[in-house]
């Protein structure tokens, strides 16, 4: 694409395509053949528990690493040998915010505005983020939640196409937390596809249309956050008190049942999926047996990250 | 606005800003002529000096110094901290490289420790009617080189330091050798043949020796300013070599 940036059109095309890399650190690896595409106007979270190479991954797509194998591919170009054009279409949050201490939000803004050939215009960005009443305050008095929202600003500042921002709300109250995630819910209505890296299930879950569950440096699952939680075996758990007691050769021949267990005061609770509660209770009506205090307790995003996490380990 | 020139804007202003650093550089070299030349022993001419009075011999010492505090003292902690915090890694992130930074800092403080010469001069001209440089080409040359070799080893100071504190700590024990070679506690003319001989194969001490000479109207000796040209190219040489991004 010599000149120009590409086409915002190619719906469906990934923007950001990461295969089969590879990074070791002292013969150790950290990411170990990791790969996902990022379609463009998506936002694409990438999960997994510290040390499971997720920083290291996205430093990969920045540019700011080079892979040991694998390819990384962001609108096409390389981010290492494409510097120049890359770094013009993706903007970056880096976990640490690093700012000049003295510099004001205003010089900040001004400054990274001056970096990029077609800048947004940063009032209005300052104005979005809530940092107006801040221009004038210094990088090293502002609190957490202001730096934070500055480095998102200075992420947005260049008119990206596609934005990485990682462990954006970490360390920010409850309140700022939802704020920062209506933000991205505004940047990628802007058309932005974002790629967030997040420990945050609760986050993941409202934002992300896809997630890439990370973990000892290889992709363990990569569906939609519904998607992920359907593929969790034994997280819908049924309790019951049954007015007589159940076979557990029974119970345990119901489908997809991964335990039976037998709590305080005849209580049952048996974990299994979805498909396990129709026929349970098929199963009690058949005998004649009603289920006290039924419960039925699905799966969350939480449920499944364990999962996908703790098999490996 | 070109992305240099923003840089350079803003470093200027956090240069500015950096008040302990811009007292150092700025304020301290001339105030200490100042003060030196009001005592009576600063003011009498000396045959050691060849009739000059100390307060004359000092002046080139006192331009050394803005030099020094501004190369080797206040932009190691800048880089240093730039470093630490994450800031040129953030910087190679956007289309505009790290290096960009790096030269604007280096080109403002060289500016500084300049334009503090240039206060010293002038107190001095006009305070104490000390003589202004009447070799200027000489005299110019020398200082830039001086200039250079106080950039080179702020720069490996902050190429070799982990951290801003390490800086400080590296910087305050480069200092002293540094000061004494520019003629602090003595200026070089003042020294026995032989200490004299040693501190000119020094950077500041052989500069000290070329911007005595060129005030008092000579170019400076050549084995002078080779001396201070070779420092320059084998620092900024270990400088660039050593200097890491992150």
């Amino acid at each position: 694409m010599p000149g120009g940036r590409p086409a915002r059109d190619h719906r469906g095309m990934p923007i950001i395509e990461v295969t089969g890399l590879r990074k070791s650190y002292g013969g150790r690896p950290v990411v170990d053949g990791v790969s996902f595409a990022v379609e463009e106007g998506e936002i694409f979270g990438v999960l997994g528990p510290n040390g499971a190479g997720k920083t290291t991954t996205v430093e990969c797509v920045e540019g700011l690493r080079a892979p040991d194998a694998g390819q990384v591919r962001v609108a096409g170009l390389d981010p290492r040998a494409d510097r120049a054009r890359v770094t013009r279409i993706l903007g970056v949050q880096l976990q640490q915010s690093a700012l000049q201490e003295n510099l004001t939000v205003r010089e900040a803004l001004q400054l990274y505005s001056a970096f990029y050939p077609a800048p947004a215009d940063w009032r209005a960005l300052a104005e979005q983020l809530g940092l107006t009443d801040r221009l004038g305050a210094r990088f090293g008095a502002l609190s957490g939640g202001q730096r934070q929202r500055l480095s998102i600003a200075l992420a947005l500042i260049g008119s990206p196409r596609a934005v990485v921002l990682d462990e954006l709300t970490t360390g920010l109250d409850p309140r700022a937390r939802r704020d920062t995630w209506q933000l991205i819910e505004d940047v990628r209505a802007a058309g932005v596809t974002v790629l967030l890296v997040t420990h945050f299930m609760e986050e993941a879950q409202r934002l992300c249309d896809r997630i890439a569950v990370l973990n000892a440096g290889k992709v363990v699952a990569l569906d939609t956050p519904a998607g992920l939680i359907r593929r969790t075996d034994g997280a819908t758990v049924i309790t019951f008190t049954p007015s007589r007691p159940v076979a557990d050769l029974d119970l345990a021949a119901l489908p997809a049942v991964v335990s039976v267990r037998h709590g305080e005061d005849g209580q049952v609770s048996v974990r299994g999926t979805d498909e396990t509660v129709g026929p349970l209770v098929a199963l009690l009506a058949r005998h004649q047996i009603t289920a006290h205090r039924l419960q039925v307790t699905t799966p969350t995003l939480d449920d499944a990250f364990l999962h996908f996490t703790e098999r490996e380990t | 606005m070109s992305a240099s020139t923003a840089v350079l804007r803003a470093e200027a202003r956090l240069i500015g800003r950096n008040r302990a650093g811009v007292f150092w550089v700025v304020a301290f070299p001339p105030l200490l002529l100042t003060i030196l030349g009001l005592l009576p022993s600063f003011r009498a001419a000396d045959p050691a000096l060849g009739g000059l009075r100390m307060v004359d011999a000092y002046v080139p010492v006192a331009v050394l110094l803005a030099v020094i505090m501004s190369g080797t003292q206040v932009m190691p902690g800048f880089l240093a901290g730039y470093r630490e915090q994450g800031i040129l890694r953030r910087m190679s992130t956007t289309p505009v490289r790290p290096l960009t930074l790096l030269t604007a800092q280096i080109v403002l403080h060289t500016l500084v420790a300049l334009g503090s010469a240039v206060l010293v001069i002038a107190a001095g001209r006009l305070i104490h009617g000390v003589s202004l440089p009447r070799h200027l080409p000489g005299y110019s040359v020398a200082l830039v080189l001086a200039a250079l070799v106080a950039l080179a080893i702020g720069t490996i100071i902050a190429a070799l330091v982990p951290n801003t504190r390490t800086a400080t700590t590296a910087a305050t024990i480069v200092f002293f050798p540094l000061v004494v070679s520019a003629g602090l506690w003595g200026p070089v003319q003042v020294l026995p043949e032989i200490a004299r001989r040693v501190v000119e194969l020094t950077p500041f001490g052989a500069a000290a020796q070329a911007l005595g000479q060129a005030m008092r109207g000579d170019w400076p000796a050549w084995s002078l300013l080779a001396v201070t040209a070779l420092w320059t190219v084998a620092l900024i040489a270990a400088a660039a070599r050593w200097f890491r991004w992150e």
